[in-house]
């Protein structure tokens, strides 16, 4: 029979945010298969159908920097896809932890802190954000959507926009306490609107001015700058360095709002 | 003061007491729940005017300018918008119905156990299936029809025709809430909606609503015609440009035997898995 012996030591805050992915790599382990599509396949449809499909129809032009629409929208679709990836494993998911399967309750009874648990789960949403955008630039290339090495650095511009989108998703989660139905709205009128209108598939500038500073505000908008940057060149150091600093802030403040719900939800 | 209470009508007795016991005509009182529901969350029920229009906006705006002319119907060269707009405006009906129809008849049926209630009343399975279907056509049917006036203020409107837009956009909804109701009941998990995304994004992407069937090599037109949004997307568009074609009668008979089957299959699983 297998014992459990007790250290008394309390886990430092980086082995607490571990064990957690473990948590979530035990279950991730059995349910795998059903996440397959969200994580891996959805982005590659989306890049099938726009990019060879709707492609076919559109003439390389001024709008697309002279570039295939194939090329002009492969970058775009891994950040607007991690965008999407990100947001929906903030939501309800989160929201299940602390309301059906209160496993975040269970947790709380260990040495692990709220805070830890919130940046355990983060971790685990960026892991499969990294998996993900992994699987989709060793496809794409099969579509032929890449146009030399700097491609790699899509990766992190994914994950990062993805985190910086799924954080301040968990702050609302957090303070949910109905049946989640704020989710909805949240689809519809932000990461809809946001996947449409951020220049995953269209320049803003084809925009209204107007409404355009709805795009500036977004963070898939500066991810998708920094994925054409780096897949494509073109993008000046400051602007870059600019559009890093907007989803830095938006990581941080979602972080922060994400933590104190996170405590006063869990700590009695 | 009593207040009197009408007896069930005589003419029920038949059918409630036949053995299946599947229908006792009280789909009204199923309808008037779901009205009841959403009248409380009437936010989450009018945003679903509006994810059309984004799309539709999105297509004037952005892509219709990537996009100069597509070959539609019979030949007919097209904007791009408007190209697309009849395609949306099903798909949406689409993507409606079986939202209702998949996630809200989970909840209702495995959390909630709402159904079951409603069994021990004398509402049978087959009222449940109609009533549920019933309002998720209604509810798309709604939204249809808004799309509809939109694609009208925005000049897409171009042939009398068109007007039958609306009662396609019903139908579709009507054969994959069926179809989606269904389906809703084997799911064990909400993890497992992942399967009903893996069935309605590829449709909505590859049914032509994008882009025309000649895009495609060969082999595969013949896989995208068996879609079933595909002939939705075709009855939409021949007559939202106004060119008819004998095969949009084939279209009609396969999305009416969807609903058929559909309808037939939920009544059936919701009276194995809660009247035995």
């Amino acid at each position: 029979m297998a014992t459990v012996e007790s250290t008394g030591r309390v886990v430092g805050p980086v082995r607490a945010m571990w064990l957690r992915v473990e948590g979530h790599w035990v279950w991730y382990r059995r349910y795998w298969t059903s996440s397959l599509y969200s994580s891996g396949l959805q982005p590659v449809l989306f890049l099938a159908a726009m990019g060879l499909g709707f492609g076919s129809q559109v003439q390389p032009g001024a709008a697309t920097g002279g570039l295939s629409y194939l090329h002009y929208v492969a970058p775009a679709l891994l950040v607007s896809g991690s965008m999407m990836f990100a947001v929906g494993e903030s939501s309800y998911p989160v929201l299940s932890g602390f309301k059906w399967q209160k496993d975040y309750i269970a947790v709380t009874a260990t040495p692990i802190t709220p805070g830890q648990l919130l940046g355990g789960q983060l971790l685990w949403v960026g892991m499969r954000l990294l998996l993900a955008a992994v699987i989709y630039v060793l496809i794409a290339s099969l579509f032929g959507a890449w146009l030399d090495l700097g491609v790699l650095l899509i990766v992190p511009v994914g994950v990062g926009t993805g985190l910086a989108c799924a954080a301040p998703v968990m702050a609302l989660a957090a303070s949910t306490f109905d049946e989640g139905e704020r989710f909805a709205a949240v689809f519809r009128f932000v990461v809809m609107p946001m996947t449409l209108f951020a220049g995953t598939f269209f320049p803003i500038t084809q925009i209204p001015m107007g409404l355009r500073w709805l795009a500036w505000i977004s963070p898939l908008w500066h991810g998708n700058e920094l994925a054409r940057g780096a897949a494509f060149g073109g993008l000046e150091p400051l602007p870059a360095l600019g559009h890093v600093a907007f989803l830095g802030a938006v990581l941080l403040a979602g972080v922060l709002v994400a933590r104190h719900w996170f405590y006063r939800r869990l700590v009695v | 003061m009593s207040t009197s209470v009408e007896s069930p009508t005589r003419q029920g007795l038949l059918l409630r007491v036949l053995p299946p016991a599947l229908y006792s005509g009280r789909v009204s009182a199923l309808l008037e729940r779901s009205m009841l529901v959403y009248s409380r969350a009437w936010l989450v029920f009018a945003s679903g005017v509006l994810e059309p229009l984004f799309y539709l906006l999105a297509f004037q705006v952005g892509f219709g300018k990537l996009v100069n002319e597509v070959a539609g119907p019979g030949g007919q060269v097209l904007s791009y918008v408007s190209f697309v707009a009849p395609a949306l405006l099903v798909s949406s009906a689409m993507n409606g119905a079986v939202f209702d129809a998949t996630f809200g008849v989970f909840f209702k049926f495995r959390w909630s156990k709402l159904y079951e209630a409603m069994l021990s009343t004398p509402v049978g399975p087959l009222d449940i299936a109609i009533g549920e279907i019933g309002w998720a056509v209604l509810r798309g049917g709604m939204y249809s029809v808004a799309f509809f006036a939109v694609m009208a203020v925005m000049g897409l409107v171009t042939s009398p025709w068109a007007l039958l837009l609306v009662p396609v956009a019903v139908l579709v909804a009507f054969a994959f809430a069926a179809i989606g109701m269904a389906c809703a009941t084997f799911l064990r998990s909400p993890s497992q909606f992942e399967f009903i995304q893996l069935a309605l994004i590829p449709m909505f992407l590859f049914s032509t609503t994008f882009f025309p069937l000649s895009v495609y090599p060969e082999p595969l037109q013949v896989v995208v015609q068996c879609i079933p949004l595909y002939h939705g997307v075709e009855l939409a568009r021949g007559f939202a440009t106004g060119v008819l074609d004998p095969s949009m009668i084939g279209h009609t008979v396969y999305l009416l035997a969807l609903a058929g089957l559909g309808a037939w299959a939920t009544a059936r699983r919701i009276g194995t898995l809660l009247l035995r």
